[in-house]
């Protein structure tokens, strides 16, 4: 579904500040494929997701998603088909709109946009359908601005909203990194329940181990801009956090720097 | 002074289409687009040129709103496609079309008044119907004669006719994306949306409102001039601002209300301010000004008063608190 060949992405080339953010970077998903990605900070995570949401394009490789080849393709073009969750609870909706509003945004993501009505009244049915899933009672609030919602509140919305449509490839941006830890629990349950039901391909890059083990099949460390470790189906079930660092450690021969922010 | 207030309102009513124009870029897509000093006597310059040339005035008006898109298109284009900053893209573009409304007209001043223009025909079409009249009777027993009441009654209607255009417009799929990028643009960017086409499109209808009323304007006033726009910018603000704090902007109806409110109010305070003996007809930009200054600070004056006021009185529920314990305390022992 996701495929990322020899990408390689240098930032400020021929300064002395060049940087670089991917080397060689292999990438293969399967449909229905969860991917957690972790690794310390500059480790390349972000530039990874911002290639393949076509934020950024790589200096050299290939991102092919369904098939296609998308390397250059803009990045409103490709949201077609890609959902995505930042990490940031306000960048994800947009807060002088109401819930339905967003919602119907969301909904036009894979047509084009048209002059037909935003929020109709069979949509409206389906938003209220949809909303009932993350069990926030928002289903009664459809008028309210959003910008009134707390930030785990409209996390969950822009999950929602991120999925709802069905993408072919989910990226998830820390996207619970900015919450208190009761919020991010429950967003990562609902990721969870949202991911499974529809078989959603995901690529989830996060600070936190504990929650790269509990969700997804399969798992990726980065370091220095490198694929350093991959984990397949049957070797994450037996992996836990001490056996991770204690991985990096034999790979790197160095400790994992920043230890508290990932281990948390 | 009720014939002036009458005036007022007429005027208002069709700056209003200006000030709406403002609304769409100012408000919806956060972006301060000072186009609008050109386009606005783009919009004129056009009109008056194709009437003096012997065109219909309702087509003229027609490709004088066309203009009015086009170089707000442009605008659009220099910022998104030429990454420019919005406030600069806006003065490159306003002193760009100045030369091009030269252009236009040929000279800076172009006369109407013996032409047949919207407003006249509107008026003859108005009197045709006979309303006048009526109104007329009711309002002699106050001794209030206006000329007609067409132009003031279609005016009004015309700004409320657009109003709810623009209201059902930011309803549609096009008009929720258009105020989800001045919203949150990189919400809108991963829900498949092309911003830059949006912000384009956004500036293209706000110059052709602001261009529609450049037209009118010049038809009413029975002329076009090359200096027409100073501070055309800066009267919208102020109608947009004004309406907003008086008639509130909780829903799209309801801002999109009190703009047209605000730009007729805007134009009743000018024409009180001007009584005033003191003041002449070239301190209209300076009245302008103060008034956009006033309004955008006396709301954060009250805000604060009301904060401090607050403050107090838990100052005061806390000193009241502490002294009952106080004396519980002392009938305890």
């Amino acid at each position: 579904m996701l495929q990322l060949k020899q990408i390689h992405k240098v930032f400020n080339e021929g300064t002395p500040d060049e940087k670089i953010a991917l080397k060689n970077m292999e990438l293969h998903l399967k449909p229905g494929d969860f991917m957690t990605v972790i690794g310390s900070n500059g480790a390349g995570k972000s530039t990874l997701m911002n290639l393949i949401s076509g934020k950024m394009t790589p200096d050299l490789g290939e991102v092919i998603i369904d098939g296609k080849d998308v390397t250059i393709a803009k990045e409103h073009k490709r949201s077609t088909f890609i959902g995505r969750v930042f990490q940031d609870p306000m960048a994800g909706t947009a807060p002088a709109m109401t819930i339905e509003e967003n919602l119907a945004i969301a909904y036009s993501r894979t047509t084009s946009r048209g002059f037909k009505k935003g929020v109709t009244r069979l949509r409206r049915s389906f938003f209220q359908e949809k909303l009932e899933t993350l069990h926030l009672g928002l289903e009664n609030r459809l008028q309210a601005k959003v910008g009134l919602l707390s930030g785990g509140e409209r996390q969950a919305l822009s999950l929602l909203m991120a999925t709802f449509t069905e993408p072919k490839i989910l990226l998830l941006d820390e996207h619970t990194a900015a919450l208190d830890p009761a919020r991010a629990e429950l967003i990562t349950a609902l990721t969870k329940e949202i991911v499974t039901t529809y078989q959603l391909t995901t690529l989830m890059v996060t600070h936190n181990m504990q929650q790269a083990l509990d969700l997804g099949n399969r798992l990726i460390m980065m370091d220095k801009g490198q694929l350093i470790f991959h984990a397949n189906e049957e070797q994450k079930q037996s992996l836990t956090v001490e056996k991770l660092l204690a991985e990096f450690q034999r790979i790197r021969g160095e400790k994992m720097s920043s230890d508290k922010a990932v281990l948390i | 002074m009720p014939t002036a207030i009458f005036g007022s309102i007429e005027a208002g009513a069709i700056y209003s289409l200006m000030a709406l124009g403002v609304y769409l870029s100012f408000r919806i897509l956060d972006f301060p687009d000072l186009t609008v000093d050109g386009s606005f006597v783009t919009g004129a310059a056009v009109a008056a040129v194709l009437i003096v040339g012997g065109t219909d005035p309702f087509v003229a008006t027609l490709m004088a709103v066309i203009a009015g898109f086009a170089a707000g298109c442009i605008t659009g284009l220099l910022h998104t496609k030429g990454k420019i900053n919005p406030l600069l893209s806006g003065i490159l573009m306003m002193i760009a079309l100045y030369s091009i409304n030269l252009r236009i007209m040929g000279k800076s001043n172009v006369p109407l008044l013996a032409e047949e223009t919207v407003i006249t025909k509107l008026t003859a079409f108005w009197k045709s119907l006979g309303f006048d009249d009526a109104l007329q009777a009711i309002f002699s027993a106050a001794g209030f004669l206006p000329n007609t009441w067409g132009i003031l009654i279609l005016m009004l209607f015309l700004a409320f006719i657009v109003k709810v255009m623009i209201d059902l417009f930011l309803k549609t799929e096009i008009g929720l994306a258009i105020r989800a990028t001045g919203n949150n643009e990189t919400m809108i960017r991963s829900f498949s949306a092309d911003t830059d086409l949006l912000k384009i499109m956004g500036l293209g209808l706000s110059n052709a409102l602001v261009a529609f009323s450049g037209a009118l304007v010049a038809q009413y006033n029975g002329f076009s001039d090359v200096g027409m726009g100073i501070g055309i910018i800066v009267i919208g603000l102020a109608s947009v601002i004004i309406g907003e704090a008086i008639f509130g902007a909780k829903t799209i109806v309801r801002a999109t209300l009190a703009v047209i409110g605000g730009a007729i109010l805007y134009r009743i305070i000018v024409t009180a301010a001007l009584r005033i003996e003191f003041l002449e007809a070239g301190d209209m930009k300076l009245i302008t000004a103060l008034i956009v200054v006033f309004a955008l600070i006396i709301p954060k004056i009250i805000e604060k008063q009301r904060e401090k006021q607050r403050k107090k009185r838990r100052a005061v529920q806390k000193a009241f608190e502490g002294g009952e314990q106080l004396a519980a305390i002392k009938t305890d022992s």
